[in-house]
């Protein structure tokens, strides 16, 4: 039997395995992992027939260079992303929502994300891959997840088993847009923060600062003045809390934050704008806007249809 | 009991139990948290105890904030028996090159290092919750000549067992991470193995935790 995998030739800045990350362990100190945006997370799975929990590559700027040796498989990448294909002597641009094949010894280099911070890479196939609390999803800074809890390394093979040679090419018509509005409901310390400081965060730009990654996004701007206290007492956290330290700036959880913490929460991300929010690059300007509740609930019924609807186009 | 419930964001119930830090407080937040995590609620994906909150995340596509909270606000709590916590003797080795802060420590809290050693090891402590990073436990609580802030300027890498103290807590950095603690010294034990599928703490909330003093030989030895 003819073993298929990939080689790593270039591991790309940040690359892991995720898939819909790992529940009920907060109370330990594990947080949730996962993909980053969901929503491409699942389009990629879809397209290569696979089923849409497994886990897949998420790249981010920069994605890896893999050289595939095996059976001809058929392989899918989401997101807003440059890569190329080389088969023998050609190089062909790849287009992403859309299957193409790789055969023994061709190779696939994601160059980079196009104004957008991830990417998604699936195969036609299972990764030979060991899970860890019922889910892939890697966390490199507690080393937990598949591959060692590590992100993929140079010189890697990573085999793929059961390949689906029987798949017809896919492909979706669809566009990652941007968002510049991120729609908040007011944290539980809303009222840690001065009038000044609830008016600036509502009305004021923020720009996304270098140091943003799959933990959280740290905001630069005009500061948000506490006027109660700038510690409270550790309390949990969730995925989108907007949470505000003693220098004024703000921070957003993200997948692998920290499962508890002590700032106060000035708001939190709705559910519906998550997946575009992770997607904006260090220096895009954002701005808060705040909705209630129900509002909130109506826009994730929307905006989960809208993904149903994508993937049932497939 | 719960004083109210509010919601944290449009995927997650926060229940508050109120302000103080004590033992009382939470140990009912220990006795809500185990009680529904028995219940296997659908939708409900996390539960996260503190001091004295808890925090039901939940997937926004099978329930909602409404009616988990009238689920909740209806469910019988139970005085669970298993919430009697292990008693748990953790071995610290306090050389110099493990008590990152005690010289800070002596001019801050202007006490010999003997004595702030003297004061920590007599001391039996509660888990009163894990987290931040996996498995670290969050134990009190410190006599009142025992509290300092956290550092002015967090380290970047804490290492692996060091045992820290600030306010009225202690805790062990269960892997290398950045921190602001003070640190007094380092355990050799694992107080997190990420290879095991059940249990992976080795400290829960509701334990009692006692330090116990070890020569840096018996550091060396422990693992041998």
């Amino acid at each position: 039997m003819i073993k298929n995998y990939f080689e790593v030739v270039r591991a790309g800045i940040n690359t892991t395995f995720q898939d819909q990350g790992r529940k009920n362990l907060y109370h330990i100190g594990i947080p949730f992992s996962g993909a980053m945006d969901n929503r491409n997370y699942l389009i990629a799975n879809k397209l290569v027939g696979n089923k849409l929990d497994l886990p897949v590559l998420e790249f981010a700027y920069q994605g890896p260079l893999l050289k595939y040796f095996g059976d001809k498989i058929n392989v899918a990448i989401t997101g807003d992303v440059n890569f190329t294909i080389k088969k023998n002597n050609d190089a062909i641009n790849g287009n992403c929502y859309e299957t193409f094949s790789l055969e023994n010894g061709n190779e696939l280099d994601i160059t980079s994300t196009n104004r957008s911070v991830y990417g998604y890479l699936a195969f036609s196939g299972e990764f030979d891959l060991k899970s860890q609390w019922s889910s892939y999803s890697v966390n490199t800074k507690a080393n937990i997840g598949s591959n060692d809890g590590k992100k993929l390394q140079v010189n890697q093979k990573i085999n793929i088993l059961k390949i689906n040679q029987n798949l017809k090419d896919k492909k979706l018509n669809y566009i990652n847009t941007k968002i510049e509005n991120i729609r908040v409901i007011k944290g539980t310390n809303f009222h840690y923060f001065s009038n000044q400081g609830k008016k600036i965060f509502f009305e004021k730009e923020f720009i996304i600062s270098k140091l943003s990654d799959r933990m959280g996004m740290r905001l630069e701007g005009s500061k948000i003045e506490n006027i109660v206290n700038t510690n409270i007492k550790s309390e949990g956290l969730i995925k989108g809390v907007v949470q505000v330290p003693a220098d004024g700036n703000p921070i957003i959880m993200f997948s692998d934050h920290g499962t508890i913490g002590g700032y106060p929460k000035i708001g939190v991300v709705i559910s519906a704008d998550y997946d575009k929010l992770v997607q904006l690059i260090p220096g895009s300007k954002i701005k808060f806007k705040e909705v209630e509740l129900s509002s909130a609930e109506t826009l994730f019924r929307l905006y989960d249809l809208e993904t149903q609807n994508l993937i049932s186009q497939i | 009991m719960i004083k109210n419930i509010s919601n944290l964001g449009d995927a997650a119930l926060y229940c508050d139990f109120g302000t103080e830090v004590n033992k009382d407080i939470n140990t009912e937040v220990i006795r809500y948290f185990k009680s529904i995590q028995k219940e296997n609620i659908t939708g409900v994906n996390n539960l996260t105890p503190s001091y004295n909150k808890l925090i039901v995340s939940f997937d926004l596509r099978k329930t909602n904030f409404k009616d988990l909270k009238k689920l909740i606000e209806n469910l019988e709590i139970n005085n669970i028996d298993d919430l009697k916590g292990k008693k748990i003797e953790i071995p610290v080795c306090c050389d110099e090159n493990f008590s990152l802060d005690i010289k800070r420590l002596e001019v801050k809290l202007k006490a010999s290092k003997e004595k702030l050693f003297d004061n920590f090891f007599k001391k039996e402590f509660f888990c009163y919750m894990t987290g931040f990073i996996a498995g670290m436990p969050f134990l009190g609580d410190l006599d009142e000549n025992m509290r300092a802030k956290r550092l002015e300027t967090p380290r970047v890498k804490v290492p692996k067992g060091s045992v820290g103290i600030t306010e009225q807590f202690a805790n062990i950095y269960t892997y290398e991470s950045p921190g602001g603690w003070n640190i007094i010294g380092n355990t050799p034990l694992s107080i997190f193995d990420s290879s095991k599928e059940v249990d992976p703490n080795l400290i829960n909330p509701g334990d009692a935790i006692i330090f116990k003093r070890i020569t840096k030989d018996q550091y060396k030895d422990y693992n041998d």
